[in-house]
């Protein structure tokens, strides 16, 4: 084998590939599959690809990536698979060779270095767009964007986007995440909270009713400031190098704090968090420290349910259903303790819905990205929504709750449905958040 | 094929797809056995027309055709050997039909074995056959390759469930064979024929299958054994006792000790076999035969009789069963899962076979499956990038197939013969046998386009499982 081929092996993670026996057990659990009805679009048939161009079989390696592309990244085929082929590794290894060797055209290179290097990372850049959403909102230049029928000029649907996007909270509203929060009553655990870029630029109220949910259960609650994005979007477009840095990072400050859990709120956030052991196993240097990170992370709701739960009032009775947000139950494998919060609830009516497990089409960016299939992986969802009969979605991922939004809206669901993250229904079924946590400024 | 084939291609698919880049042809270019195939072109349409004028087209130009499920066959059935076509008849997954009164299923080809499992039992009936990739493998692929299961014991396999079909045949013509009646004896029986006939006569559009009652109840009896000769006695015992269990699995050792190692299901690791029981039918009927059996089990000497009392360890039972296949290949990640079948009176001396086997080629080799009838299911974990092995395992495959038609058995109880064991059918068969078989191939397909290179062998033709 020549040294070309050898060290694209490497590269491409080939070894990891041969695990796969091509039984196609994963293929009813593929949402792609699903919808596009390839075998291109299967997790086999993705694994193959790679394959191929690890064997040398296929030359070109842009030949995979519009496959890779579509692939939302939810692994659910992970979860199914038999023989335990680890596929997001695959995934991840083979987006970033492709994009080591893709030659971007400069607009585009400079789009992506802005991003992955400027925005995500930095909490400044996150709460100036923050506080530019907030302006934006206030100031009528939303309403007059809507009015003037601007929104549906805007290229990659943005229009549709904008009209889900939750009500912004002013700036110094914003700010004003304490440090520290005392646990109400005897102290249980001490945690130290994990804000995320999207999540605090976007839903800062959720943040901050996390926090207060803690408290509320017997933590002590600690927000480090020096904390930074997860990595988990850079991850996913390939961007290998930037996310190591960026954990590292998170490491570090979260490392200056003796906590008992470092805790999340964001499914795909806390599935980047957990697997940080596995992103830095090779580094000599942090592995060791990566494996005591990953081993404290938590999802919140692993840490409410372990602290006995919310106990909620006796509130209207209502039916709701609980959309699984992918990378808490096929990365993190959290999966009872959302629902047994929920079931803790008096007079709440908890109806599972129909492929539970399936993604709903949101994946990072890749609504944005790959609009027409994730819409067509939306509606089906949105179906199975429809036959529950549930006023209330509740979510777990701040992805999946903007995507479940944009579900509603193009379902026409606006005036009977709503969709909520976890933290905020209980909060308000606790009484702590009161009326509707989720209403949309009227258009 | 041509620039021009191809576009005589698009213009006949007015309502699927015609795919022709490199990404797609190469994720139609293999199943789960060996090997990598490209067609030249991968076509998808819910027509039966349009299928069928492809079909005419092809049977002019000499294009070869691979009629295609969800490619999970374990010989390499739907592998494009020689390039041409791939139709994939997955998408063909409609028409899902359950007649209560008629008690018959009337399904498109690309349903999934395991929604009609389904649909059936919503009318309380029961389609038997159940292969373990059901859930994935279209009726379709399985009426093509005659499938089997657990089930196949007291009910049989595929075969025996089919009344009717619609089929392509290699000139393009839709044909229908037998009909929605039981009895049907009206000249040759080709809906038989058709089946397990690997798509080499041509392409399933529709299948009339036969339903019956479901059983209202069932009962797990699990027997572990010392001596794999033992297990094999109260097998043989069991069979001729007047009782008919609906399953009857086999697990050795090292089958017990894999799924150990991978999660732990209670199984003992120092027990040379175990057997694992299903009996289905009226509830006091099944609970007295579950008796029978331990009783059976013990007087022959099993060491242990377990019998579940709640769902949950039943499940768990026959879980442990099923984890066999993942388990096994955590050992190495290459596995050849073979199905030679053999007379129930012969399953221990097979067994002694393969332990010999084993041995004398040095190979990581697991042996379960489907007992009762014969079906062993001798597994060889490799690793496909070590040549030396793969040639070893190559020579004990041959070695497999030798000693299973030597004890008046088959080179295949369920996977079909494919590209995989076609070198070994004159073995079998006789060269006048095979011949026969030749013959009707010639006669419905006279141009060889219909899934060539598979079920015979060409001259010269070895099996290869290194690439
Ligand atoms: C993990 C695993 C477990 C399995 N367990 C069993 C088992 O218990 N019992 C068993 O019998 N098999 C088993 N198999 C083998 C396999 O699942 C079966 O052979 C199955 O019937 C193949 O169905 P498919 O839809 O995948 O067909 P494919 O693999 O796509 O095709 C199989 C053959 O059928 C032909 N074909 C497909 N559709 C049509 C059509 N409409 N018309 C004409 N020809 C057609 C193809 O050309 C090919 O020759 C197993 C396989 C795996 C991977
Ligand atoms: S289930 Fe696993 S082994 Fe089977 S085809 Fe999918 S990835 Fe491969
Ligand atoms: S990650 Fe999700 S979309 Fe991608 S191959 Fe796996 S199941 Fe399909």
């Amino acid at each position: 084998m020549n040294e070309q081929l050898e060290q694209l092996r490497a590269e491409l993670n080939y070894d990891k590939t041969n695990k796969c026996v091509q039984c196609g057990y994963c293929l009813p659990a593929c949402p792609t599959y699903l919808t596009m009805g390839k075998e291109t679009h299967s997790p086999r048939g993705r694994i193959n690809l790679v394959k191929m161009a690890g064997e040398g079989k296929i030359k070109d390696l842009s030949v995979l990536e519009e496959p890779l592309d579509l692939c939302l990244g939810c692994r659910a085929c992970e979860t199914v698979c038999p023989t335990g082929v680890e596929y997001g590794a695959i995934l991840e290894s083979a987006r970033a060779s492709i994009t080591r060797r893709k030659a971007y055209s400069v607009p585009q290179k400079a789009l992506r270095s802005l991003l992955f290097k400027k925005v995500f990372p930095s909490r400044k850049a996150m709460k100036l767009l923050g506080d530019a959403m907030w302006v934006y909102e206030k100031t009528g230049v939303q309403k007059l964007a809507r009015k003037s029928g601007l929104m549906k000029k805007l290229p990659a649907h943005l229009g549709e986007f904008e009209a889900i996007v939750p009500p912004a909270v002013s700036p110094r509203e914003r700010a004003s995440l304490p440090r520290v929060t005392k646990a109400k009553g005897q102290r249980k655990y001490t945690v130290a909270f994990f804000v995320g870029c999207v999540m605090d630029a976007m839903f800062r109220k959720i943040n901050q009713l996390s926090v207060q949910l803690l408290a509320e259960v017997g933590c002590d609650v600690i927000v480090i400031e020096n904390q930074i994005c997860c990595g988990a979007l850079h991850a996913h477009a390939g961007e290998m190098d930037e996310s190591k840095q960026l954990a590292k990072r998170n490491i570090e400050a979260f490392a200056a704090v003796d906590a008992d859990f470092i805790v999340n709120n964001a499914g795909g956030c806390g599935a980047m968090l957990v697997e940080y052991d596995h992103l830095l196993a090779d580094d000599a240097q942090w592995a060791e420290r990566a494996r005591a990170f990953a081993a404290k992370t938590r999802d919140i709701s692993q840490v409410l349910a372990l602290c006995g739960g919310i106990a909620g009032k006796e509130g209207p009775t209502e039916r709701v259903t609980y959309q699984r947000s992918c990378h808490m139950t096929n990365v993190q494998k959290v999966t009872a303790e959302p629902v047994q919060l929920l079931a803790g609830l008096p007079n709440v009516e908890l109806v599972e819905m129909a492929e539970a497990n399936m993604c709903c089409g949101s994946a990072g960016i890749y609504n944005l990205v790959q609009y027409d299939a994730s819409m067509e992986i939306l509606d089906l969802k949105m179906q199975h929504v429809i036959d529950t009969g549930a006023v209330t979605i509740v979510t777990t991922n701040p992805g999946c709750l903007l995507q479940m939004k944009l579900g509603i809206e193009r379902e026409h669901l606006g005036e009977r449905v709503r969709a909520v993250h976890l933290v905020e229904y209980l909060a308000q079924r606790a009484g702590i958040l009161d009326g509707n946590p989720s209403a949309q400024p009227k258009a | 094929m041509t620039e021009a084939q191809i576009a005589a291609i698009r213009a006949i698919v007015k309502t699927g797809r015609v795919l022709t880049e490199e990404y797609d042809r190469f994720s139609y270019a293999f199943d789960a056995s060996f090997g990598t195939y490209l067609p030249d072109v991968v076509i998808q349409t819910k027509d039966v027309a349009e299928l069928a004028e492809l079909v005419k087209l092809a049977n002019r130009e000499k294009i070869p055709v691979y009629p295609r499920g969800q490619a999970t066959s374990l010989s390499g059935g739907p592998l494009p050997v020689h390039g041409g076509m791939v139709i994939d008849l997955s998408v063909m997954d409609d028409l899902l039909e359950i007649d209560e009164e008629d008690l018959v299923a009337i399904v498109s080809p690309g349903v999934l074995t395991a929604a009609i499992h389904k649909a059936a039992e919503e009318k309380g009936l029961m389609y038997p056959p159940d292969p373990s990739s059901s859930h994935v493998s279209t009726i379709g692929g399985n009426l093509a390759e005659n499938s089997g299961g657990p089930r196949g014991l007291k009910y049989g396999v595929t075969k025996d469930y089919v009344i009717g079909l619609e089929v392509i045949t290699p000139q393009g013509e839709i044909i229908r064979t037998g009909g929605r009646t039981v009895k049907n004896v009206t000249g040759y029986d080709l809906t038989k024929l058709i089946v397990g006939s690997e798509g080499t006569l041509g392409i399933i559009t529709k299948a009339i299958l036969r339903l019956i009652p479901k059983p209202p109840a069932s009962e797990t009896v699990m027997a572990i054994f010392d001596d794999l000769v033992d297990a094999g006695r109260a097998i043989s015992r069991i069979l001729t006792s007047g009782i008919l269990p609906s399953k009857m699995e086999l697990m050795d050792q090292a089958s017990m000790v894999a799924v150990e190692n991978y999660q732990p299901s209670g199984l003992p690791k120092d027990a040379e076999a175990l057997i694992l029981i299903e009996l289905d039918g009226h509830p006091m009927a099944v609970r007295d035969e579950a008796e029978q059996v331990s009783r059976v089990c013990r007087e022959i000497g099993a060491r242990e009789v377990r019998v579940p009392q709640t769902a949950k360890e039943k499940e768990d039972m026959w879980k442990a069963r099923k984890l066999v296949s993942p388990a096994i290949v955590r050992v190495k990640p290459t596995k050849i899962s073979e199905d030679a079948t053999v007379p129930r009176s012969k399953i221990p001396e097979m067994c002694r076979r393969l332990q010999a086997i084993k041995e004398k080629y040095g190979i990581h080799l697991v042996v379960f499956g489907h007992v009762g009838d014969g079906n062993l299911h001798p597994n060889i974990i490799a690793d496909k990038s070590d040549r030396e092995e793969m040639q070893r395992v190559e020579k004990a495959v041959a070695e497999i197939f030798e000693a299973a038609v030597e004890l008046g058995g088959t080179l295949s109880g369920e996977h079909g013969i494919g590209l995989m064991k076609a070198p070994f059918m004159e073995m079998e068969l006789g060269a006048a046998g095979l011949d026969m078989m030749k013959r009707i191939k010639q006669a419905w397909d006279p141009h060889n386009i219909m899934n060539p290179g598979k079920i015979f062998p060409e001259p010269g033709q070895k099996l290869v499982l290194s690439e």
